[in-house]
């Protein structure tokens, strides 16, 4: 039984990239979604929910025809010049984010909207502007979100499958991840692979969540 | 709103207060100009508009329209480019339950304020505010283990420090029960003597508006319907919150003028009269306070009454009599330019004829500092 470390690392590395990138679109989003009372919200909300009901091949076959060269933004993207979208790690991040973003955008609405308007509008009334604000208190205030987000978004990935399959293939190196790296062993019947990879999954994901259960039980910082 | 072109004209220091916000369940449009000193409640029943009024002069309420202005500086004047957002325009607020920041320790509170606050404006030294309001045992304490008087006493402080232009308190006492309510107050009489900074204090107790206004905004369903000095409104808005029939009082200020010459008796002049109070331990001459003088406690005759207990006898005039088909009317009359109310029978002011015009003389059972 030998393990291969190119899917696992791969995917540390998809993962890794795709909640970075989930952490910087998804905070604003997430701020704008808990504080305002435009009619666009709830739209706008139940787009952001749906990879939670789709199935990831639905999520992942429109992303394949959008994305090709011929589809309207594969098209424009690579008249523009940019590296071919599916079949590749670009793809593959561009799919993460989309069918994660609730796990990231959920929790901090959530977060910021427990964090409620009285402590910022304290911070208006003492001098503190829109992002010192927002800095110094609605992020400090809602650090578990925070927390609970990236753990969530960067989990979900690790778990992902059909939406990679469908976009990225199955490209050693490149696109093949540690799930399809799995499925493969198996329809080989390389169970011993299969076995290694699977546990090495399993016991990342439970340590994962073992470390978010552990630390929401603690009272806030400083009690 | 054409108030805007008024706003130049405004008396220094002034508050000017011209505004309109369409709620559901509640329109509100004031039109208010405040003196910029003293202590100005906010009085009136719940769901009258008190919170938003104070919420739109900090700028917390971007949806009404028309003029916020203090001391000629137009903080908002109906267009939505002239609007000059809560954190510049250097007001203090406390809210009803104080919105300590829980992940800052009560330092971290005071601090937070100064520290956005440039030095020139600074007018309260921390050390001094952290005496004045008792805090030193609490520095290092987080919100969330501080008594609900011990929250509200840094809320004040934390607004202090940031030497405001006008501080807005929201219902301060309001999350209090009685215990806390009478710890705080006493701090808050203090900053009203001591600090010249203008005051909008928001309050449904008239408890609270007795003993610490100088003025009253009388607010009902979103419209002002009175505003004057606390002791000439005292009466309507002992109606407003429906005071008992026996604690009816007249209130009224005046100053300490020293002890009658024996040492047992206080001597305060109010307008038009000067009263005598049983000895008020600590009350130096010169000093403002403020008596409360209950309408079941003073009694009318027609001629001076002879040698009696009561210290107090005033010449006086009936200016109004009210209920007088009541088995107990309510007689106000005029002492020189002081209001003081009598509750009377029906039977003895048939006897006595009273009318207003008539010449009486006040008898004062008792005298009570607020």
């Amino acid at each position: 039984m030998r393990l291969d470390p190119a899917p696992l690392l791969l995917t540390l590395q998809l993962a890794t990239v795709t909640t970075v990138v989930l952490l910087l679109l998804g905070t604003p989003l997430a701020w704008w979604l808990a504080r305002t009372r435009s009619r666009w919200r709830p739209p706008i909300e139940a787009v952001v929910a749906l990879p939670l009901v789709l199935p990831p091949t639905v999520l992942g076959f429109y992303l394949l025809v959008g994305l090709a060269p011929q589809g309207p933004v594969g098209g424009v993207w690579q008249r523009l010049g940019g590296p071919p979208l599916v079949f590749s790690f670009g793809g593959l991040v561009i799919g993460s984010v989309l069918y994660s973003l609730p796990f990231v955008v959920q929790p901090l609405q959530a977060a910021f909207a427990a964090v409620g308007r009285l402590p910022l509008e304290a911070a208006a009334t003492l001098g503190a502007g829109p992002v010192d604000r927002f800095r110094t208190v609605a992020l400090p205030l809602a650090g578990r979100g925070f927390l609970t987000a990236t753990v969530l978004g960067f989990a979900h990935t690790v778990g992902e499958f059909g939406v990679v399959l469908m976009i990225g293939g199955n490209i050693p190196g490149r696109t093949r991840v540690a799930s399809i790296a799995i499925f493969d062993h198996v329809e080989a019947l390389e169970y011993g692979q299969a076995h290694a990879l699977s546990l090495t999954l399993l016991a990342f994901s439970f340590a994962v969540l073992l470390l978010v259960y552990a630390t929401r039980r603690r009272p806030a910082a400083g009690e | 709103m054409s108030a805007g072109s008024q706003t130049g004209r405004e008396a220094a220091g002034g508050l000017r207060i011209a505004v309109r916000l369409p709620l559901p369940g509640l329109s509100l449009e004031v039109d208010l100009r405040l003196p910029g000193s003293g202590v100005t409640a906010i009085f009136g029943p719940s769901g009258a508009g008190k919170s938003t009024l104070l919420r739109i002069v900090a700028g917390l309420e971007r949806r009404a329209l028309g003029v916020v202005a203090l001391a000629g500086e137009v903080w908002q004047g109906g267009g939505r480019s002239a609007f000059v957002p809560t954190h510049r325009r250097g007001v203090g607020y406390v809210f009803q339950e104080g919105a300590l920041f829980p992940h800052l320790t009560v330092r971290g509170n005071l601090e937070y304020g100064l520290a956005r606050t440039p030095p020139p404006r600074r007018r309260v030294p921390v050390d001094r505010a952290v005496e004045w309001l008792g805090l030193g045992g609490l520095l290092d304490r987080r919100p969330q283990r501080l008594s609900g008087g011990e929250r509200q006493r840094v809320a004040v402080a934390r607004a202090l420090l940031c030497g405001p232009r006008l501080l807005l308190l929201d219902e301060p006492l309001a999350s209090l029960d009685a215990t806390g309510k009478a710890a705080i107050l006493p701090w808050l009489e203090r900053l009203h003597r001591e600090l010249s900074v203008p005051v909008l204090y928001v309050t449904h107790a008239l408890e609270e508006v007795l003993r610490l206004a100088d003025r009253v905004v009388l607010l009902e369903a979103g419209r002002v319907v009175a505003t004057g000095p606390v002791t000439e409104l005292a009466s309507r808005l002992q109606g407003v919150a429906l005071v008992a029939d026996d604690e009816v009082a007249a209130v009224a200020d005046g100053r300490v003028e020293g002890m009658d010459a024996g040492g047992d008796l206080t001597l305060l002049r109010v307008a038009g009269a000067s009263l005598r109070l049983p000895r008020v331990k600590g009350a130096q001459p010169g000093e403002r306070r403020r008596v409360r003088v209950l309408a079941r406690d003073v009694s009318l005759a027609l001629a001076p009454p002879g040698r009696t207990s009561i210290l107090n006898v005033l010449p006086a005039t009936v200016v109004e009599v009210a209920g007088a088909d009541t088995p107990s009317p309510l007689v106000t009359v005029d002492v020189g330019g002081t209001r003081l109310l009598a509750r009377i029978s029906r039977h003895s002011l048939r006897e006595l004829g009273l009318a207003p015009g008539q010449a009486v003389f006040a008898q004062i059972k008792g005298v009570a500092l607020l």
